[in-house]
């Protein structure tokens, strides 16, 4: 009779990057944020940048977010993030400084900070997360939410005549002769991810070798208020949130593709 | 170090720079944008951190973000600009770190004027931002003053891990007297313990404003409280001139302060029983020494450029023990020391008629 023989080691093909904490996030069940938190800390990781990043996190549902990443890490006040991360950077210009933003937080009452923060080239990395809602505050319109989409605060869907069209942040700050790399990517697929994780490896880059405003906007789920389940909600980023929103890469400086 | 003829708010940049400042972002506006330019010009020159912001907004939290890495840090500006840093201002005090900020008052509410003015009071010292806490508040009346004041600060903030708040008027920032530099001070060569660096071989720091449990945010209040409390008991600044045998006390700071010293010495002349009480820190209130003086004077009279806001402290000090005038200008206008001299000369007939009126 043949005999299994177990292998005498066990190979770890899957852990958490040291740049997480081993610990429970606030996130729903379903929403790409801990995806999104993941290729962020994956990035660092293979970066070996870990222990000089500082992580500004922002008002939003990512208000902990320094609580989910072993990094040093403040809380900035509402759409400030970019300001904040501006003092640390210059207090700090060999340190590595990502702000962690919604699309409330960085499209609304911060709109006028991300856009100075790309003007000046400040040589700092901005993760946007655009769900096209106020996640925490319970489902209201966004700038970068869709026309006709509902939401508690458009309860009969977003007019456009009324409150104007989505904001496209990525297209708008790749206009600044300040921003070295701009793209935008998504999250609701294995396809997608992959892409979204090089991209975030190289806005790191992008910073590491000061050349500018680094940022990537990642297309993600919010089935809580958008009321669907997790993978209706991926679903729902394909089918409508793609043709608002295209993916690419908005702003590549010719230095960065020397990376 | 020689004395030598200096503006206010150029004094101050020149005085910040000797204390240590490492960064400073700010935002144009009137009357302090001297010191900004002063700056813009120096920083550089000493490789520290000069960046003027988008807007007060930013400029606060980029202060903010710079303090959160234990560098020495500041920004300046005046009532509207202010008004705007209050959110950041809020979170700084919410976060335990230190920092610096001058505001060289002008005329208000609204755009108003840049013309001097102390309409800020209220705001620098009831609150500055939501939330339950006061900043340190600094307030000079002569360029040395603010020179001395500005270097204060950066210790205090620094002593207290506070917000400290140098509330000088447009006149005080754009007037010219010979003042006396100090020395250049070192720069801090380590960080405190609490800075963020990255987590390089110790456990990671996280600096926030933060507490979501009832609980733990009443325990950070009661800390702020206790810190407060310490910083009444310490912090206390006044002057006096002429209160040993006053029986009318005149109370002013700043500019308004200094105009009426030279009205008490006036009415001195007159022969009048006149002193004066300068309070130099805002908050804390120099509460102690006003009370020691009003448990021996018959009156009271309050000299601001405004409707009447340090009033309020003066009153709670005199709880009713003696009557308290104000005379106060607003607007941007600065009172002229006849005028001051007049309404001493008024409080005194006042309360020369309240005693005889009293009985023996």
């Amino acid at each position: 009779m043949e005999t299994m023989t177990a292998p005498l080691e066990l190979q770890t093909v899957y852990q958490r990057p040291n740049a997480l904490e081993d610990t429970y996030t606030n996130y729903c069940p379903g929403c790409t944020h801990g995806v999104a938190h993941r290729l962020l800390a994956e990035a660092i990781d293979e970066l070996g940048l870990r222990d000089r990043t500082i992580l500004v996190a922002p008002v939003g549902c990512a208000v902990f977010a320094y609580e989910y990443f072993d990094l040093d890490g403040c809380e900035a006040a509402h759409g400030r993030a970019p300001a904040m991360a501006t003092g640390v950077k210059r207090a700090l210009p060999d340190r590595i400084v990502v702000t962690y933003q919604g699309d409330g937080d960085l499209a609304s009452i911060g709109a006028g900070e991300i856009l100075h923060a790309a003007g000046r080239g400040e040589k700092i990395s901005v993760v946007f997360v655009n769900n096209a809602i106020y996640g925490m505050t319970g489902g209201q319109m966004a700038p970068t939410s869709l026309p006709g989409q509902k939401t508690s605060s458009s309860p009969k869907g977003r007019d456009v005549a009324m409150t104007g069209n989505p904001m496209r942040m990525s297209e708008l700050l790749a206009q600044m002769e300040g921003s070295a790399y701009v793209a935008r990517r998504s999250l609701h697929d294995p396809a997608n991810i992959r892409k979204a994780k090089k991209a975030i490896l190289t806005a790191l880059k992008v910073q590491e070798a000061g050349l500018g405003f680094s940022m990537v906007e990642l297309l993600s789920s919010c089935p809580t208020n958008w009321k669907l389940t997790p993978s209706e909600a991926l679903k729902w980023i394909e089918t409508n949130m793609l043709p608002i929103y295209p993916l690419g890469d908005y702003k590549v400086a010719d230095a960065v593709r020397d990376l | 170090m020689a004395r030598e003829l200096l503006k206010g708010n150029v004094a101050i940049a020149e005085a910040a720079l000797r204390a240590g400042v490492e960064a400073y972002f700010g935002y144009p506006i009137t009357p302090q944008t001297e010191l900004l330019e002063h700056l813009a010009l120096r920083m550089p020159e000493l490789g520290r951190v000069f960046l003027q912001a988008e807007s007060e907004i930013a400029a606060i939290n980029m202060v903010y973000g710079s303090a959160c890495t234990g560098t020495r840090t500041m920004t300046s500006s005046s009532g509207p600009g202010i008004s705007l840093m209050q959110e950041g201002m809020s979170y700084i005090a919410g976060s335990e770190v230190p920092a610096v900020i001058v505001d060289v008052m002008r005329g208000g509410p609204g755009l108003g004027n840049i013309l001097p003015s102390q309409g800020d009071y209220f705001q620098v010292t009831r609150s500055a931002g939501h939330g339950d806490y006061h900043p340190i508040v600094l307030a000079p009346a002569s360029v040395q003053e603010a020179i001395d004041f500005t270097m204060l600060a950066f210790d205090l903030a620094e002593k207290y891990r506070h917000l400290v708040i140098v509330a000088a008027d447009g006149m005080i920032g754009q007037m010219m007297e010979p003042a006396e530099l100090p020395p250049m001070r070192p720069l801090p060569t380590k960080r405190p313990d609490w800075a963020l660096t990255g987590a390089d071989e110790r456990p990671k720091r996280v600096i926030s404003s933060i507490y979501m449990s009832a609980e733990a945010a009443e325990r950070f209040n009661l800390k702020v409280q206790a810190r407060l409390k310490e910083i009444r008991r310490n912090e206390q600044r006044s002057t006096e001139y002429e209160t040993d045998d006053a029986r009318l006390l005149v109370v002013g700071y700043g500019s308004a302060g200094r105009i009426a010293h030279s009205a008490v010495v006036a009415a001195r002349e007159k022969g009048l029983k006149v002193g004066l009480f300068r309070p130099q820190t805002l908050y804390p209130f120099p509460e102690a020494s006003l009370s020691k003086i009003i448990s021996r004077i018959q009156g009271c009279l309050v000299v601001e450029m405004n409707a009447g806001q340090m009033i309020e402290d003066v009153q709670l000090v005199a709880a009713g023990q003696v009557p308290v005038r104000f005379y106060g200008r607003m607007g941007g206008v600065v009172p002229v020391p006849e005028e001051v001299l007049a309404a001493i000369e008024q409080a005194y007939d006042s309360m020369s008629e309240l005693s005889l009126a009293a009985p023996a």
